[in-house]
């Protein structure tokens, strides 16, 4: 594995003096960040201090919640996400989402992971086809739903949920994995299963995981943030922050002082 | 025996007897219309329009209200489905979660549903002579699908509202738009709560006597357009059972009986096409 961790000159996902505040709560205080491209970033820090809103104002989920004021950009191949002009389903797109919970869509197996790219336009039905095994595959399912592929999806165990939603986020072909605590919802074998997935998946894209344990951001992370009520802290490669935390909250969280 | 034994004991009982009061007044219910109703249940009762003197004992049936009934109750609930789902839709895709605005709509549709019909009625009334227009079946499935749409939408929304965020937020992160959302995943979502409003109103715009008085007409004939008056079942009902007739008034019973077999029969070919079209609905 590559070690040596440079942030290339412009990153595909730059954050620059973000604010976010729910009915005037301040959630997140002015961020200003670069996420490494193809690497994993796990974002950690203590329950409620921000995580999972700093990863849905990377795809512009935050829209959905009413109230929510965003100031400052967020950057993505260089354009401002949050510029007016920009289309929102064009920036989602570039992003899969992998929630807590598994959350696959009332139809078959099929039609899930086949959902973004018909919407996208997608008519052939054997490019539809590929696209579906190819995906499959790539999460590993394939064996394991190819001859119940017109199934509901709900008829799947949660750890093949979950891989399914990775496939349907995937189908998409976003640049960027974006993982809420992908993993707290499922057992051990199935966690270590879509843990490997994401190792696997880091050659071809971005990922960002928000995590609450430490021993898999250990495991998984080439980069890692640390936020603590709504500020970021310190950020850095993981082997560096976790050898030598240079912030005193850091270190504290770290040891379990904080949490 | 100790209180709290003795406080589950006490509340059983009372679950039993509860149950048990419900069986009742259904079967009461049910049984004083078969007992009434039957003997006077004819081919004729249900093949055949009112001849002259039918109020009188004389010969016919209530075919005329029963495919009165059958049109109004069809096309107000097609009316109030048409407007109530993209409602619905709007409220609970469109609208931010926690929107304010979203939560005044529900209590407008609380309140409306506890109007009770007759104002509908009257309400239909007003409108149809200020467009100059004459009682008609148009006017019935129009006043009839104002009287369950709150039903309606209130039923839909509560399904709606029970889909977690994360599936909204699972079609939006692969780059669909809200109409996307709503259409292929909400509406899916929510089908056997679709299905269920649906029976809901069906079962409510039949039955209902009072928005029809003014709006509807009676006639005795089986209506064959929309700008016909039309009669229906209740209000055969109402007209049968205020004769001084005993025989007319067994019609009223069989009239009554016919009604409740209409609703039944809708309503276990919704839930059997129901149960089929929800198999993908995630639990
Ligand atoms: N919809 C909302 N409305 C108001 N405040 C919110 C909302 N969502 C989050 N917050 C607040 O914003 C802050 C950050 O929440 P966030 O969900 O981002 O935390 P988190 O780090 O993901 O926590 P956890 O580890 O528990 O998931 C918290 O103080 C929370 O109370
Ligand atoms: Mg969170």
């Amino acid at each position: 594995m590559d070690n040596s961790l440079e942030i290339s000159e412009t990153p595909h996902l730059r954050v620059r003096g973000l604010n976010v505040y729910y009915n005037g709560h301040h959630a997140l205080k002015n961020i200003s960040l670069d996420i490494p491209d193809k690497k994993i970033t796990a974002i950690i820090g203590p329950s409620g201090c921000g995580k999972s809103t700093l990863l849905r104002t990377f795809n512009r989920l935050i829209d959905t919640i009413e109230g929510v004021k965003v100031k400052g950009e967020v950057m993505i191949d260089g354009v401002n996400i949050y510029d007016p002009k920009v289309e929102v389903t064009a920036i989602r797109r570039k992003m899969g989402l992998l929630s807590q919970r598994p959350c696959p869509l009332p139809m078959s197996i099929f039609d899930n992971v086949a959902y973004g790219p018909r919407i996208h336009g997608e008519r052939g039905r054997q490019n539809l086809r590929n696209i579906v095994e190819s995906n499959l595959r790539h999460v590993g399912l394939w064996e394991e739903v190819q001859d119940r592929l017109h199934k509901p999806a709900s008829e799947l165990s949660i750890g093949q949920q979950q891989r399914l939603c990775l496939a349907r986020g995937l189908a998409v072909e976003p640049e960027i994995i974006l993982g809420d605590e992908s993993t707290s919802a499922l057992d051990p074998v199935s966690s270590k299963k879509v843990e490997e997935r994401f190792l696997e998946l880091k050659n071809e894209y971005t990922i960002i995981l928000v995590t609450h344990i430490l021993r898999q951001a250990k495991r998984l992370a080439d980069y890692v943030v640390f936020l603590y009520m709504g500020e970021l802290i310190e950020h850095g490669p993981a082997a560096e922050l976790f050898a030598n935390p240079k912030e005193s909250l850091t270190r504290e969280y770290l040891t379990g002082i904080i949490s | 025996m100790n209180w709290r034994k003795i406080e589950e004991e006490f509340f059983l009982v009372m679950m039993r007897l509860a149950s048990l009061l419900i069986l009742a007044a259904f079967l009461a219910i049910m049984g004083t219309v078969i007992y009434y109703g039957l003997p006077a249940l004819s081919w004729e009762m249900i093949f055949s329009a009112p001849k002259g003197g039918f109020y009188l004992g004389k010969e016919g049936g209530v075919a005329n209200a029963i495919v009165g009934t059958f049109y109004l109750a069809c096309g107000a609930t097609i009316v109030s489905l048409i407007i109530g789902l993209p409602v619905t839709l709007v409220l609970n895709v469109f609208l931010k979660r926690g929107s304010k605005l979203a939560e005044f709509i529900r209590f407008s549709f609380d309140v409306l549903w506890g109007v009770p019909s007759i104002v509908y009625g009257a309400f239909g009334f007003t409108l149809m002579l200020y467009m100059g227009m004459r009682a008609s079946l148009l006017w019935g499935i129009i006043t009839v699908a104002l009287v369950v749409l709150p039903a309606m939408c209130r039923a839909i929304d509560e399904v709606m509202r029970m889909i977690p965020g994360e599936l909204q937020d699972a079609s939006l992160s692969v780059g669909a738009n809200k109409c996307e959302t709503a259409f292929k995943v909400f509406a899916r979502q929510a089908l056997p709560g679709i299905v269920t409003a649906t029976l809901i109103s069906f079962g409510r715009a039949a039955g209902d006597a009072a928005a029809v008085l003014f709006t509807t007409g009676f006639t005795d004939a089986v209506p064959t357009s929309l700008a016909e008056p039309a009669a229906t079942l209740p209000l055969a009902i109402f007209f049968q059972l205020g004769t001084p007739f005993p025989e007319v008034q067994q019609r009223a019973y069989a009239s009554a009986l016919i009604l409740t077999a209409l609703i039944l029969l809708v309503s276990i070919a919704a839930r059997l096409t129901g149960s089929r079209l929800s198999k993908y609905v995630i639990k």
